[in-house]
């Protein structure tokens, strides 16, 4: 994977001030996406480091975008840039 | 501009040259009169050059955060800049202090950046302890006049950058979710710059002074002076102003602290690491506390004695730092108490062995997954105290402890 084509995948990124466990986003997105020891996804990608912005890869695009729109919270949105404040 | 000029401070002792409780008088007498306002990218430039990183913890270059509220000043509205003096770590005396003895040049800094912005909102959020001395220091000051003092709550998120922009504009001092950073939309979505009020006091000298003079003390890495608060080993917690780059040693003896009988020392506070005596000729600057997974954070030093038990220590600290959680983020709200909880029952020696592989995953699990910092660094604390007191804890697993007191209890049994 080039550097370019990754720097331009979006990022799904989780607000963890709203995200309640509902688990509808570990349902669509398997690949990506586990449920904590209380329910809380998990991106199983990145180990360390800011786990609240997780990179999409093309073949995952579409579950990201419904997992976006099928939240309950409102707890997730995709960005399409780096975003690390 | 005023006539009255004054040689920089030639010794360490840089930011409370002025005396104890120094009035205006005072202050100018010892610092010269500030400066005329300059342009942002003059002070950038400045800033750049003297190596003047954060004193509020995350230890961010100055210049950066300056350059990053500079560059989108001319937006509507107008750009924002607060002094941050909320000092939430319980052991963190520094802030306080410098506000109660030197509060003009937290001033003079202060001003220098907002009118280095143009920023159309100022303000000035410290802790109650603090009012009354603000109060009375602005009041001899017309230029303050625009600037907002608001009260940070005792609580340890406080001071927190996303938590003081929250408690301006909503009076609520928890952190918020973030996509784009303070500087690009913070306080009702201007730029905003959030300066701890020791980097200000820091920036004053710089801008009176210049760069090459805040760079004779310290290093080339760790450039100036740093303010630590000490405290443990039965010190009410002191406050010391100490070259950049001092060892930990020189740092706890200059404090009183009899190095000889310690046996670690907390660096960074409740969200810092532990380094073990062996290694008190470290130098506390964050190049060379990065191999301990430490950062001089906030400047706090606290001693753990031996014949102490750490773990009894760190448990206590763990358990604060759970309470402590704005409880918004669930990995949070329920990954910080179950580690402190696994960290207490080592304390008080349940043998089992699975207790630190448990600490270990839990700290993963919950790192790296809030709106804020608190989940990560108290991670960092709870993983450095297991492995700085990796001894202590074979010992809990097979029922003892190092601890005199904890003996004792024993034989009571």
């Amino acid at each position: 994977m080039s550097t370019d084509s990754a720097r331009s995948r979006p990022i799904l990124h989780i607000d963890w001030t709203r995200c309640d466990g509902r688990g509808v986003c570990v349902e669509l997105l398997p690949e990506l996406l586990n449920r904590d020891d209380w329910g809380y996804p998990v991106a199983t990608i990145l180990p360390t480091g800011n786990r609240s912005n997780v990179p999409i890869s093309p073949a995952l695009e579409d579950a990201a975008v419904e997992a976006v729109a099928l939240c309950p919270r409102l707890a997730l949105s995709l960005l399409n840039r780096e975003a690390s404040p | 501009m005023s006539a009255v000029t004054s040689s920089p401070p030639a010794t360490a002792a840089r930011l409370f040259v002025a005396g104890p409780h120094a009035e205006l008088a005072a202050h100018i007498a010892a610092y010269g009169a500030a400066p005329p306002p300059e342009s942002g990218s003059s002070l950038v430039g400045k800033l750049e050059e003297s190596g003047l990183i954060g004193r509020g913890g995350a230890g961010f270059p100055a210049w950066r955060k300056l350059a990053a509220t500079n560059d989108l000043r001319r937006r509507p509205g107008g750009a924002v800049v607060i002094a941050n003096g909320a000092e939430g770590e319980p052991l963190s005396r520094k802030d306080a202090t410098l506000l109660q003895h030197s509060p003009h040049l937290v001033f003079d800094g202060l001003l220098a950046v907002a009118g280095a912005v143009g920023a159309s909102e100022v303000f000035l959020y410290a802790t109650e302890v603090s009012m009354k001395r603000i109060n009375a220091a602005i009041r001899d000051r017309p230029d303050m006049d625009r600037v907002k003092v608001v009260v940070a709550p005792h609580t340890f998120i406080s001071g927190e950058a996303s938590a003081v922009v929250n408690a301006i504009e909503n009076n609520l001092a928890i952190p918020t979710d973030r996509t784009r950073r303070l500087s690009d939309h913070g306080l009702r979505g201007k730029p905003t710059l959030v300066f701890n009020v020791e980097t200000l006091a820091h920036l004053a000298l710089v801008d009176r002074y210049g760069p090459n003079w805040f760079r004779t003390v310290g290093t080339n890495s760790d450039a100036g002076t740093r303010l630590v608060t000490v405290s443990g080993s039965g010190l009410q917690p002191v406050v010391l102003e100490v070259p950049g780059a001092i060892s930990l040693r020189s740092a706890l003896s200059s404090a009183g602290v009899n190095v000889g009988t310690i046996q670690a020392v907390l660096v960074g506070g409740y969200h810092g690491a532990w380094v073990a005596s062996e290694h008190l000729d470290t130098p506390l600057s964050p190049a060379d506390l990065l191999p301990f997974g430490g950062h001089p954070g906030a400047g706090i030093l606290a001693v753990l004695d031996n014949g102490q038990c750490g773990l009894v220590f760190a448990a206590e600290i763990a358990t604060y730092l759970g309470a402590q959680s704005a409880k918004q983020c669930g990995p949070c709200t329920f990954g910080l108490p179950a580690m402190a909880s696994i960290l207490s029952r080592l304390a008080r020696r349940e043998r089992d062995p699975a207790l630190v592989t448990e600490l270990g995953r839990l700290g993963r699990l919950t790192s790296g997954r809030g709106s804020c910092h608190h989940p990560d660094g108290t991670t960092r604390f709870v993983l450095s105290t297991i492995s700085v007191f990796a001894d202590e804890v074979q010992l809990h697993l097979g029922g003892r402890c190092s601890a005199p007191d904890h003996r004792i209890s024993e034989a009571r049994q």
